[in-house]
């Protein structure tokens, strides 16, 4: 049966589109194929997330090879909501590249772009699907490789500069996960999760675990662009080809996010997490740095894509701050997050991508008077950012309701306050992109010769900002799986 | 036809106008008939509601379940009703207006104004139907966004930056407080369901109630409780049929109906009254009556001074709100519609004054009336009802408020609302007294009669006979808002 062998599939199916893009050096054709791939992964994660809802956790051993000593893919709740979000907004954004490349990335180049977008995409998916350790880290470093390609091919030169300094980090990040699984390994002899889960508690006391514990928060901070940590992704963001920057915005953190939840959760367990080591008390501080520091930065960006590099920043701190409360409630929301913000980041990163189709960049001077020549777009931009704010009926509404009980529940209400005056920072951020695209007359250049956008690409856009409304009104999906994925991760029965 | 049948027509005929206004906006007579026609329908459906609702009906509508236990649903009662009625019938009236302003305005963007101008009312009637809180929070913030682009409609500097103001003022409060003061709500009762009494008796001690309730008074800034009102004023650089149904009707009194949808079904009024933090509230509420009232004195722009009388007069309702008695539940609930009546007209008359004069400020008032007596007349009954003399429906609502101040036993604060009203006599009575009795500048002297537009007129005129109807009619709106306060003396 060929249901057994999903989350093998869901891996080989982008990995083997790669060098097929790469070999027949088409650019149709390579877009072609990637889209297929990915839209068959969806389905698969689909079919995963379906399959874990009804049946539980899925084990799959790769090769037959038994657990622990095979490398094992394990699938539960939690990871197939990440695979889901991952391959739905890769396959969106795949329906939108087609004239957004072509536009953007030297003609010859293309088929390899297509390449490394598959690659890419099958790292994170490989992330988020094993069950091993150590295959994990293959993957990140797949992935990585793969995004680092993906940044520099864009054709503004800082790009350069951008990826090797994300290079730069990112190789660090990679670094200390090794050496923390290394440690790991060395105290235990195995490299599968759970495994490591049952062996774990035994040998909590020493302080090689301590140490592996360290690098590992440390390693993949660096991967989710936690402040101080996040000196990489402004840049990043802002010089990559939109395609990318939508793409690994709304993926890439995310994913390293999960990376953390397993690491903490389901290897680490709550209590040497959160109960030896203080972990909540230094996240809840690096959360609220990030919230407000991020925000304010973003404030005073003139590039937009940088502007919206900063807001990630401080979303993530929303992400950390769930974390730290360590309860059902706070991981909820911290996984609801992680999907919404996915969605809200995809949808604007795609509005911006086109308005760099039209305008070959997207800088405040290039918004004045978009309300009027790019309309559809920049009511995409609009609705986005409103979910970024958090207004009711966005999914942005739901992520800060279920932060602010989380905070409520535990009695900090300080921290309920700092949420809703951090998202008042995002009205601001977003509201001088729109005061300048609604209020300001076009520069005398543009006016008369920009239309706009491409059917081929407000689609897409607006079907991310469709989901944004909808899962802000029907939370029946997005919440029944985040809360069960929180109740797995504690360990928490129903 | 049956309630919730009703019900659906009521709820969804605004936002069904707004989208045919939007795409089929290219003839002006259009989207001008779509306007009244919306209107009328609404106001058609919700008044085949009233009968049974007025008996004791409720009837709902669930929409959808955003969080588990939280829906967004509809209900009808008495108190919402009254605010969709009062909304709706002065909707049509202010859709007549704009035809005439905006085309002797010769204003621009129509289509936008149009849309906007319904989704604003759908979003209205969104909350005075909402079934629980956080309905009635999600519609209050889409108030607030729908009427944004109305307030910015000039699109001119000083329009962007008091739409920044608008914006900022109203929303920050919303997100900072208010959403903070929902969350800790169910959080504390466990439901935000309006209940008969309320629901948070006895959940925390009371000096965390008294905190809750203050992030409710300030958080619903539409409530324009000082130090949180210079939206108000800021929004008055919106056309004028914005700045008088939306800002003397739909939005304010969307903020005070909140205030008190929280007292009646959230708190309860025993629970209000026996709070500390009511007793500083109050002296709020009594501060922002006088300083608006001395404020409005002061202005010399005739919408800015109306502007801050709004400030005032909003002030009273939260005022008879917070008192937390049967008489100043009722006192604010006749506040709310003769307010309304009286402000609307003010606003149409100004409307009028500048489209035939183009004059703007009180001090260029002299010899108006000459020229526009209809409107100068009609300026004085709107005054009337607002200040509270007969024969004008403000007599009522002040009446039961200033009682209100005596059953509490806050002698103080009598003293507050007879001085305010005696300011607002002032402020306003100088405007019909100049027009009238002081002679006409030399280039409008002898010229005649010169009115604004038919369609303006009309509006006038209806809603100034609206004013003095309700002084001979005060007696249906005191049996529905005796319905919000059942149990209590006043047999």
């Amino acid at each position: 049966m060929i249901t057994q062998h999903l989350p093998i599939l869901q891996v080989i199916v982008p990995l083997l589109t790669a060098p097929l893009c790469l070999l027949v050096q088409d650019r149709r054709f390579a877009w072609g194929v990637s889209l297929a791939a990915s839209w068959t992964a969806f389905l698969i994660a689909a079919l995963l997330l379906d399959q874990t809802l009804e049946q539980g956790v899925i084990s799959y051993e790769l090769g037959g090879w038994p657990t622990p000593w095979g490398i094992e893919y394990r699938v539960d709740t939690v990871n197939a909501f990440v695979l889901l979000i991952v391959a739905a907004i890769s396959s969106v954004v795949l329906l939108f590249a087609q004239r957004s490349v072509a536009k953007e990335i030297l003609f010859t180049r293309i088929p390899l772009f297509y390449t490394a977008y598959m690659l890419c995409l099958a790292g994170l998916l490989g992330i988020t699907v094993t069950g091993d350790v150590f295959n994990l880290f293959v993957f990140m470093e797949i992935s990585a490789l793969s995004s680092y390609t993906l940044i520099a091919l864009s054709e503004q030169r800082r790009a350069l500069t951008a990826a090797y300094q994300y290079l730069f980090m990112g190789t660090i990040g990679a670094t200390f996960i090794l050496i923390g699984i290394g440690l790991l390994y060395m105290m235990t002899g195995t490299l599968n999760m759970q495994d490591l889960s049952q062996r774990l508690p035994a040998v909590t006391g020493t302080r090689t675990v301590e140490t592996a514990f360290a690098f590992l928060t440390v390693g993949i901070s660096i991967k989710i662009a936690l402040v101080p940590l996040h000196l990489w992704l402004p840049n990043a963001y802002a010089y990559a080809p939109s395609v990318v920057s939508a793409f690994i915005a709304a993926t890439a953190t995310k994913v390293a996010f999960y990376v953390l939840l397993r690491f903490m959760f389901t290897i680490f367990g709550v209590s040497f997490a959160f109960k030896t080591m203080p972990l909540n008390f230094i996240f809840m501080v690096l959360a609220l740095a990030a919230m407000f520091a991020g925000s304010t930065a973003a404030i005073f960006q003139d590039n937009i894509k940088r502007l919206l590099a900063y807001s990630s920043i401080a979303q993530i701190g929303y992400m950390i701050l769930g974390i730290s409360f360590a309860s059902v409630t706070g991981l909820t929301a911290a996984i609801l997050h992680l999907f919404n913000h996915a969605l809200m980041k995809g949808a604007l990163f795609l509005s911006l991508g086109c308005i760099v189709y039209r305008l070959g960049m997207a800088n405040m001077e290039q918004m004045r008077g978009l309300g009027r020549l790019m309309p559809w777009t920049m009511a995409a931009f609009v609705i986005g950012g409103l979910s970024l704010i958090g207004v009711p009926l966005t999914v942005g509404f739901i992520s800060k309701w279920y932060l602010v009980v989380g905070a409520l529940e535990r009695g900090w209400w300080p921290l309920a306050v700092a949420v809703l005056v951090a998202s008042l920072l995002a009205l601001v951020y977003v509201w001088r992109v729109v005061e300048v695209a609604y209020f300001q007359a076009p520069s005398p250049a543009h006016a008369g010769e920009i239309r706009e956008a491409p059917r081929s690409m407000l689609l897409p856009t607006w079907a991310l900002i469709i989901a944004n409304l909808y899962f802000g009104i029907d939370t029946s999906l997005t919440v029944g799986v985040a809360s069960q994925a929180a109740r797995q991760l504690l360990g928490v029965s129903e | 036809m049956s309630a919730t049948i009703a019900l659906q027509l009521a709820f969804w005929t605004p936002l069904t106008g707004a989208l045919l206004i939007a795409f089929n906006g290219r003839h002006p007579a259009v989207r001008e008939a779509l306007t009244i026609i919306t209107a009328i329908l609404l106001f058609a459906s919700l008044a085949v509601l009233a009968p049974a609702v007025f008996d004791g009906a409720r009837p709902g509508l669930m929409m959808a379940e955003p969080l588990p236990g939280l829906s967004l649903q509809l209900t009808v009662e008495p108190l919402g009703l009254l605010f969709a009625l009062l909304a709706s019938l002065l909707w049509i009236v202010t859709s007549v207006y704009s035809v005439g302003y905006m085309r002797a305005r010769q204003e621009t963007n129509l289509t936008r104004f149009y849309t906007c101008f319904a989704l604003s009312l759908w979003t209205a009637m969104g909350m005075a139907l909402a079934g629980n809180l956080l309905t009635l929070f999600v519609f209050y913030e889409l108030l607030t966004l729908s009427t944004y682009p109305l307030v910015t409609h000039s699109g001119s500097e000083q329009a962007r930056r008091s739409g920044r103001l608008y914006l900022g003022l109203l929303l920050a409060p919303s997100l900072g407080f208010l959403l903070f003061a929902l969350i800790w709500t169910w959080q504390l009762a466990g439901t935000l369901d309006f209940v008969e009494g309320g629901s948070l008796r006895g959940t925390a001690s009371p000096a965390l109630l008294g905190i809750l309730f203050a992030l409710y008074a300030f958080g619903i800034s539409k409530a324009a409780l000082m130090p949180l009102h210079r939206w108000l004023p800021a929004a008055m650089v919106a056309p004028t049929p914005v700045s008088a149904l939306l800002h003397a009707v739909a939005v304010v009194k969307g903020g005070v109906f909140f205030l008190l949808k929280v007292t009646l079904y959230v708190f309860g009024i025993d629970l209000v009254a026996e709070l500390q933090a009511t007793q500083w509230l109050l002296y709020v509420a009594a501060a922002t009556i006088l300083l608006a009232s001395l404020v409005a004195l002061s202005k010399d722009n005739l919408k800015a001074r109306l502007a801050y009388s709004t400030i005032s007069q909003l002030g009273y309702i939260v005022l008879g709100t917070f008192l937390a008695t049967s008489s100043g539940i009722i006192g604010s609930t006749l506040h709310m519609v003769m307010h309304a009546f009286g402000k609307i007209t003010l606003f149409f008359c100004a409307g009028a004054i500048l489209l035939a004069t183009q004059k703007t400020a009180v001090s260029q008032m002299h010899g108006v009336g000459r020229n526009m007596p209809f409107t100068m007349s009609a300026f004085l009954i709107g005054s009337l009802c607002i200040i509270g003399l007969p024969p004008a429906g403000g007599v009522w609502s002040k009446w039961f408020l200033m009682l209100a101040t005596l059953e509490a036993g806050h002698q103080a604060l009598l003293v507050v609302l007879m001085a305010s009203s005696l300011l607002s006599a002032l402020y306003l009575l100088t405007v019909p007294l100049r027009g009238f009795f002081y002679p006409s500048p030399a280039d409008m002297a002898g010229k005649g009669i010169r009115e604004a537009p038919l369609a303006c007129l009309l509006a006038i005129g209806l809603t100034a006979s609206g004013c003095v109807g309700l002084f001979f009619y005060a007696d249906s709106l005191y049996a529905i808002a005796r319905l919000l306060t059942p149990g209590d003396g006043h047999g």
